[in-house]
């Protein structure tokens, strides 16, 4: 965990008062809606189709116990008692009332929490690896950089009024879990051939409606220099980016129509000019960053302890272990990944009894922490390997147990046109349908890894172009139909999918995924192969020749 | 931010409303006859004509004050004039999402 200073608390809690006497000029009709609209939009507050949506940063992925329990109040306090967390590691309030944004503003900032940037066209919430700083073979925790950069970020007067929004992710690991090429600013900690840690720098990735992955602008740039090169970046951005129109504001269009080559140059005789200057990180600073981040204080611990032992014996501990307990750096320690996938459940939700309950149980066995995934899951990154049994146990009393996680039915999806005032058609439902369909925990297992992402509409929030099947929803002549495609990925193989023909009706969905999946179950070479890899070797075509061949 | 007076090239197609969320909450509204607004849809003014369209419109929103993002929005009505969102969308919106609560997941013990 990160301990906020004085400085932060100062801030967080001033900025509450802002909103407070913004949100009241508004309501006296002191503020035209012209006039309030960027002010809501710079704290989080949309408007959607039912109601204001309220949207809340969590800061590179981790929460403390005591912040999940805040969140928890606030959605049974001020919602209807659930949240929904994001594919950018922040968290979701549907049907908040604009009159009572203001204290539930300041009962989060009591705990550290706030909603700055998680809206508007300025830096957002910077992410990064929900397993940062306990996944083994990390270069260095990446938080430490998520935090310097939230910080150099946060209320940048430069940088409040870009072309458009404007995103960092981070990872520190070689398994990229961050989706760091399809952000504005990717940034890949790793040693240069000296044996150094810095960063490669990415830029120029996003989805939506013309997605593109990031490309590599610099492969080494020391930690000294990065605030000064991601300075030298904005600038170029700020100064070429269009803002005549919104469909071609993002940095990924700069950089696509000046062509990689021509954007660094740019950069680089920007960063020539600054680099020695005041963005010159200091070791001091760093370090100083880097021990307000408290680590546990793990005990030796055998790696395999009798209690998992004996528990191996149960088939459902075993299943719900296979997918969701991965590896931590620290002998006779886990990391459980928390499914908010359960079969028929909207992916992401969150109730706040679940929320409470998880923050019991991070006190018990994950020293108070929880992280939360760009996949729409939460995680509780310390484990004693020999609390495994009990805390599974208990994830299941508060339904959170559903062993699904990585398979077919642990599916992204936007909130889509049950919510969302951009959406053309519905994501939910065809999740929960895809749920209900795949729920046979051995067809899944059976099948294997395979992601699903939805989207409901060409904005991209559930990122349908790196799913392994990827679901767009669009309207025409009225109705919802839904572009597949196939063979995109977010990991450090990123790529986009393919489109394997017509878009289909809602009611087909499901039919046409599982007969994707069956083609790939009839395809693939051996059991190990994975989906993403027999779409790699055997093209769109087999899978396309399947679904429409009787339609 | 386009203003919804600004929306010239307004077609209507057929029955429509002035729709809105409400200032305060967010919550879904109709422009009523009465010059008020409603959470009701039954309570809509409704309008047929481009003119009368636009005209409902540059009315609801000459107060900026109770309502935010007003547009015209189509509706059905029926032959007992009951009336009826005109698309999936303001469907969702008059009578809410389309899914459950969220889902607990089953617990596997018994």
């Amino acid at each position: 965990m990160y301990a906020y200073d004085e400085i932060d608390r100062t801030l967080v809690n001033e900025r509450v008062a802002e909103f407070r006497d913004q949100v009241k000029r508004r309501l006296s009709g002191e503020l035209t809606e012209d006039e309030f609209k960027m002010l809501r939009l710079q704290n989080g507050v949309y408007l959607q189709l039912h109601a204001y949506m309220f949207r809340v940063a969590i800061p590179y992925g981790t929460l403390s116990s005591q912040q999940l329990r805040r969140l928890a109040h606030v959605a049974r306090r001020y919602d209807r008692g659930y949240g929904h967390f994001t594919t950018r590691q922040n968290i979701q309030f549907n049907w908040i009332k604009l009159a009572e944004l203001p204290d539930a503003l300041a009962d989060l900032a009591d705990v550290g929490i706030h909603a700055m940037q998680t809206s508007g066209n300025n830096t957002r919430n910077v992410t990064s690896d929900q397993w940062a700083g306990v996944a083994p073979g990390e270069i260095e925790d990446p938080r430490i950089w998520a935090e310097i950069l939230r910080q150099y970020t946060t209320l940048h007067p430069e940088f409040s009024f870009l072309p458009r929004k404007f995103k960092f992710a981070i990872t520190a690991s070689a398994n990229d879990r961050a989706a760091i090429k399809i952000h504005d600013i990717g940034l890949r900690l790793h040693k240069n051939a000296e044996g150094e840690t810095g960063f490669e720098v990415l830029v120029g990735g996003g989805l939506g409606r013309t997605p593109f992955l990031a490309k590599t602008i610099r492969p080494f740039v020391h930690g000294s220099d990065l605030l000064s090169y991601v300075e030298a970046i904005m600038r170029v951005y700020n100064q070429y980016g269009r803002r005549d129109n919104i469909y071609k504001a993002r940095i990924k269009i700069l950089v696509h129509e000046l062509g990689i080559e021509k954007f660094a140059h740019e950069v680089e005789e920007e960063w020539q000019q600054m680099r020695e200057g005041a963005l010159k990180l200091d070791d001091d600073v760093v370090e100083d960053i880097r021990s307000r981040f408290f680590y546990p204080a793990y005990e030796k611990l055998p790696h395999m302890p009798d209690e998992l032992r004996k528990a191996a014996h149960d088939p459902q501990f075993e299943a719900w272990r296979k997918n969701s307990v991965s590896p931590h750096k620290v002998q006779g320690y886990a990391i459980a990944t928390i499914s908010l996938k359960p079969v028929g459940g909207p992916p992401g939700d969150a109730t706040a009894e679940q929320m409470d309950a998880l923050a019991d149980l991070a006190d018990k066995y994950s020293f108070g922490e929880i992280r939360v995934g760009h996949e729409q899951n939460l995680a509780l990154p310390h484990v004693a390997k020999r609390d495994l049994p009990a805390l599974w146990k208990a994830l299941d009393k508060a339904g959170l147990a559903t062993p699904n996680v990585n398979l077919v039915s642990d599916i992204i999806a936007c909130p889509g046109l049950d919510y969302c005032s951009l959406a053309n058609a519905r994501s939910i439902p065809i999740a929960q349908e895809l749920t209900r369909r795949f729920a046979n925990l051995d067809t899944a297992n059976l099948i294997g890894r395979l992601h699903i992402n939805i989207s409901g509409c060409i904005n991209a929030c559930g990122h349908h172009h790196v799913g392994h099947i990827g679901i767009l929803g669009v309207e025409k002549n009225g109705e919802e139909v839904y572009q597949i495609t196939i063979g995109g990925r977010a990991d450090e193989n990123a790529a986009l999918g393919a489109l394997i023909g017509p878009a289909v009706p809602y009611a087909e969905v499901a039919d046409v995924v599982e007969d994707i999946v069956e083609a790939y179950l009839a395809l693939r070479e051996r059991p190990e192969e994975l989906f993403i890899d027999t779409v790699k070797r055997l093209g769109v075509e087999p899978f396309r020749e399947r679904v429409y061949a009787t339609r | 931010m386009t203003s919804p007076l600004e929306q010239k090239k307004i077609k209507i197609a057929g029955p429509s409303v002035v729709t809105a969320n409400r200032t305060w909450d967010g919550a879904v509204i109709y422009r009523t006859a009465a010059k008020d607004w409603s959470t009701d849809l039954s309570d809509a003014a409704i309008v047929r004509a481009n003119d009368e369209a636009r005209a409902l419109l540059a009315e609801s929103v000459a107060d900026d004050l109770g309502a935010i993002g007003a547009y015209i929005a189509p509706v059905d009505v029926k032959d007992d004039g009951r009336i009826e969102p005109g698309n999936l969308r303001e469907l969702i919106r008059r009578s809410g999402v389309t899914i459950g609560p969220p889902a607990i997941g089953l617990p596997v013990q018994a």
